[in-house]
């Protein structure tokens, strides 16, 4: 490790487990190191990341148009109704409305979009340009919900005010502003109801999530965000228990919900095998109802028989393979580690984008000697770590594809770009046939092999 | 998808956008500098933006795209990024060691005023190391604005004039606008076989197309070289490809270097590719070799065989504007009718240097006596909208075209940029005969998959 070289200040940032550097705890949610070739984002895009998935809400882009462009329709999130959120609406602010001020352009915009789209909630997100000019995004919205009888929310998400994970507490506050104090009677309910936080139905993930739940005999009242709409938002504090898949985005919005209307959370995780059936049990726990403590069983039984042939079958081939992983969330990273082991391999690098300390000592805990342990890496050190630590695979999101591609190095895509579930059972079962399918692919062949110049 | 959008045109008065057709100026400027070897784009702005851009490139060319940031937080943003630029500059070096550093603004520090020559001067950068800027506010122009201005910093910064008064070497600059590698290495090919040197810039080609080694190149062998820039000036002659990518660049090398120019269209299809090699041509008194009168002919033979598949066919066209024209007269040129022909560029007053999109392409619409809607600085609802009262045989345009192609169910070519859900794109040439073929395939693929798809049994043929 010492003859990497890192940045000055990013020392503190990268840490190797059985090392002496060992005891020195990892620093984590800082601002990057100005130059860095950062794999970050914004407070915006982190807004926008949880907020999007809200389907039959108008989503506004205030500011000029690249901010809105690269968020049209990228996240890959499902949704079963309608799809407003799927159209990309920008105010497109020009050059003379920074100079005099974009307010009346985002008024005629409202005006414009609001009566032809009819959409039950408006959300504004504001833009890096416009926290600077300092429109004020509160007063043209509230004008606006006045004048057309609609929740015309603010999400003030100027880039530069901090990093992504300030914009997930942001469209947090905005998601909380939106619920209403519990209406139902609880105790009169048959099945137990729950708020599942977290999960943005990538490729459809939150309906496995939702159906596990259902065949154990639980509702699931609302999904943060994944294809959820205004009215079921509404309702989220008609709940008992909120999980927290993605605790980066949403650990927030729990605690808020806990404190305002005594809805106890806990963290869950449904990647891989062994999480998922963990997960299960702790929320047939919660409910303390024998019925759905052994209905959770015996679904976890069934789902067992089911996949686990398969599992195995992908173990025996990728046993002793290494893997390395660069997520967002710290608890994604933690729950991949486990999952790795499951199908036989070991992870060698971990980072993340957004970890908090509490996860980084779980991920000290639980990585195997030796492994790198890195927050808010950049490509020149993920190259460095993943070829001194003999990856054979990289988990990660859009940038780090061509990256670990170059180095002749697998690819699993476990951000936005997922074309198929990831989690629960059958997830897992997909997992592993992705990282079969790219590690054990014959291209790598062509990348190894090839002419020699100047023989015969 | 698109379920929301109506027949009926409705009123559009605020200048927001549904469905934009275009992106900021900084992914421009950030390509444009990629196309300069050893380069590393620098954003100066908050995270988000170089995150963003760096992702949008990458899904396109399916290649690592390299850029750093200045890292704004909310102190930078309220007193001044001079210090976090001059911190990244060392930073840059320090650890990433490019040649060359080329620093673009956003609309952030665009607003707070950031003074980046001043910032440049106080920094400390290394002997043979270069730093330059392009301003490129986001709230002006479109990303081919960025490109242009990013290609012009190129020419300001860098071009001399080493001969004495008057004289010129025999090369010509290319600037090559804001097109694929693909495209670059085609028009280098033909101007190698015109037997003529040239100095094209920006030239991403070998950057973001570079070719699988099993080692991560942070600089590949690609791009323009600081030399080469330097030389510009001593050029005879300048051909600008798309105006408004390429043409501001070589005004200013008119200016500065008194080098003179011909703006041209990207020479894609069969007129513009002539017009191209006809210009270098007159300017080097030289001869069009046979292997390209070949090539020539090739494309003349089968635009024959091929023409009755064309003919009258409605298509629409939308893009960078630079393309779509180049692109709306090889249409004509096969007997398609461009009835819809959007950008999302704003279009620029006719007789300036950028040019009037509208005015052009309807001036081309007219010749051939075709009756088009014609736009720029639109956006993709108002082409869907277009569509629904006028429908077409064929949609042309970037990935975000598809949603209108399913809504309308209408056959669709890809075309541009971005091209996020197919790969190979930025391998394959559009440009010259060659990249003209290729478009008769797509195009003419296109159109008769749709006629075997919805054809009877009784109707469905072997030979068409």
């Amino acid at each position: 490790m010492e003859d990497v070289v890192l940045l000055k200040g990013r020392e503190q940032f990268v840490r190797q487990k059985g090392e002496r550097h060992q005891t020195l705890p990892i620093s984590c949610g800082a601002e990057s190191v100005a130059g860095c070739v950062s794999q970050r984002a914004c407070v915006y895009c982190g807004a926008r990341v949880v907020l999007n998935p809200v389907a039959d809400a108008l989503h506004l882009v205030h500011g000029p148009i690249g901010c809105a462009s690269y968020t049209w329709d990228i996240r890959g999130s499902l949704n079963s109704g309608k799809s407003l959120y799927r159209e990309g609406f920008s105010t497109d602010l020009r050059e003379k409305d920074i100079i005099f001020g974009g307010e009346t352009k985002l008024a005629a915009a409202l005006d414009e979009l609001i009566p032809k789209y009819q959409p039950p909630v408006v959300f504004v997100y504001s833009t890096c340009v416009v926290g600077i000019i300092g429109d004020d995004l509160d007063a043209v919205c509230k004008a606006a919900a006045e004048k057309y009888g609609v929740p015309v929310l603010p999400v003030q998400s100027s880039g530069f005010v901090g990093t992504k994970s300030i914009g997930y507490q942001t469209a947090c506050d905005v998601l909380f502003k939106l619920i209403e104090p519990p209406t139902t009677k609880l105790l009169l309910r048959r099945r137990p109801v729950i708020n599942y936080l977290g999960d943005f139905n990538l490729a459809g993930e939150a309906w496995i999530i939702r159906s596990y739940l259902k065949k154990i005999g639980i509702d699931v009242n609302v999904v943060f965000t994944g294809d959820s709409r205004y009215e079921e938002i509404r309702r989220a504090a008609n709940a008992e228990l909120n999980i927290i898949q993605c605790a980066g985005s949403m650990f927030y919005l729990a605690q808020k919900l806990e404190e305002a209307y005594h809805i106890p959370f806990m963290q869950v995780s449904f990647l891989g095998v062994e999480d998922t059936a963990d997960s299960l049990r702790k929320i047939a726990r919660f409910t303390n109802d024998p019925g759905i403590i052994r209905r959770t069983e015996e679904v976890i039984a069934a789902e067992l028989r089911r996949v686990m042939p398969d599992i195995s079958g992908y173990r025996t081939a990728l046993s002793g393979k290494k893997a390395a992983v660069y997520v967002g969330g710290g608890f994604k990273a933690i729950s991949l580690i486990r999952q790795f082991r499951e199908i036989g391999m070991e992870v060698v690098m971990v980072g993340t984008q957004t970890g908090r300390r509490e996860d980084y000592e779980i991920i000290g805990d639980i990585a195997n000697d030796g492994t790198i342990i890195l927050d808010d890496a950049n490509p020149a050190e993920l190259e460095r770590f993943m070829l001194t630590q003999g990856a054979d695979l990289l988990v990660g999101g859009v940038k780090e594809r061509p990256l670990a591609y170059k180095l002749g190095i697998a690819f699993v895509d476990h951000n936005h770009d997922r074309k198929h579930p990831l989690a629960g059972f059958e997830g897992a079962v997909n997992f592993a046939h992705e990282v079969y399918t790219t590690i054990c692919s014959p291209v790598w062949n062509a990348v190894k092999g090839g002419v020699v110049r100047g023989d015969l | 998808m698109l379920e929301y959008t109506p027949k009926e045109m409705i009123k559009r008065d605020s200048g927001g956008m549904i469905n934009p057709a275009k992106t900021c100026q900084p992914v421009g400027a950030m390509y444009a500098a990629l196309g300069i070897h050893s380069c590393l784009p620098h954003s100066h702005g908050s995270q988000g933006c170089c995150s963003f851009h760096r992702m949008h490139l990458t899904r396109h060319f399916r290649d690592p795209i390299m850029a750093s940031t200045s890292s704004f937080t909310e102190g930078a943003s309220v007193f001044g990024g001079g210090a976090n630029l001059k911190t990244s500059i060392k930073n840059v070096f320090a650890i990433y060691n490019p040649d060359v550093i080329a620093i673009h603004t956003t609309c952030l520090s665009e607003t707070i005023g950031d003074d980046i020559p001043t910032a440049i001067r106080q920094s400390e950068i290394p002997e043979g190391k270069v730093v330059f800027h392009a301003n490129t506010p986001s709230y002006q122009g479109s990303h081919i604005t960025g490109f242009s201005n990013m290609t012009n910093a190129m020419v300001t910064y860098f071009s001399e004039t080493k001969l004495a008064d008057g004289k010129k070497e025999k090369f010509v600059n290319i600037i090559p606008g804001f097109v694929n590698p693909a495209d670059m290495r085609e028009i280098k090919r033909l101007t190698e076989e015109m037997g003529i040197k040239y100095i094209m810039f920006p030239d991403t080609s070998g950057v973001v197309d570079s070719p699988m080694t099993g080692k991560f190149e942070m600089y590949p062998s690609g791009g323009t070289t600081i030399p080469e820039l330097k030389k510009t000036g001593d050029a005879k002659f300048t051909i600008s490809l798309g105006r408004f990518a390429s043409q501001m660049a070589a005004e200013s090398l008119e200016k500065k270097c008194k080098i003179p120019f011909v703006s041209l269209k990207e020479p894609i299809g069969i007129k513009a590719t002539d017009e191209f090699l006809m210009a270098l041509r007159g300017a080097f008194a030289t001869e069009i070799p046979e292997s390209l009168e070949c090539e020539r002919g090739q494309l003349v033979d089968v635009m024959t065989d091929t023409h009755f598949h064309f003919h009258g066919k409605k298509v629409a066209i939308f893009g960078d504007p630079d393309v779509v024209t180049a692109m709306t007269e090889f249409c004509l040129s096969l007997g398609m009718l461009p009835v819809h022909v959007l950008t999302g560029t704003p279009g620029g007053a006719l007789g300036s240097g950028l040019g009037g999109f509208e005015q052009e392409v309807k001036a081309m619409l007219n010749e051939a006596g075709v009756c088009g809607n014609v736009k720029a600085a639109g956006d993709l609802f108002t082409l869907h909208q277009w569509i629904k009262n006028e429908p077409v045989d064929l949609l042309i345009g970037n990935t975000y075209g598809k949603y209108i192609a399913r809504a309308e169910d209408i056959p669709f070519v890809r075309f541009g940029f971005p091209i996020l859900d197919r790969a190979i794109h930025p391998y394959m040439p559009v440009t010259g005969y060659r990249g003209a073929l290729r478009l008769i395939e797509q195009i003419s693929d296109a159109l008769l998959d749709r006629c075997d798809r919805d054809a009877a049994d009784e109707d469905f043929e072997l030979v068409m």
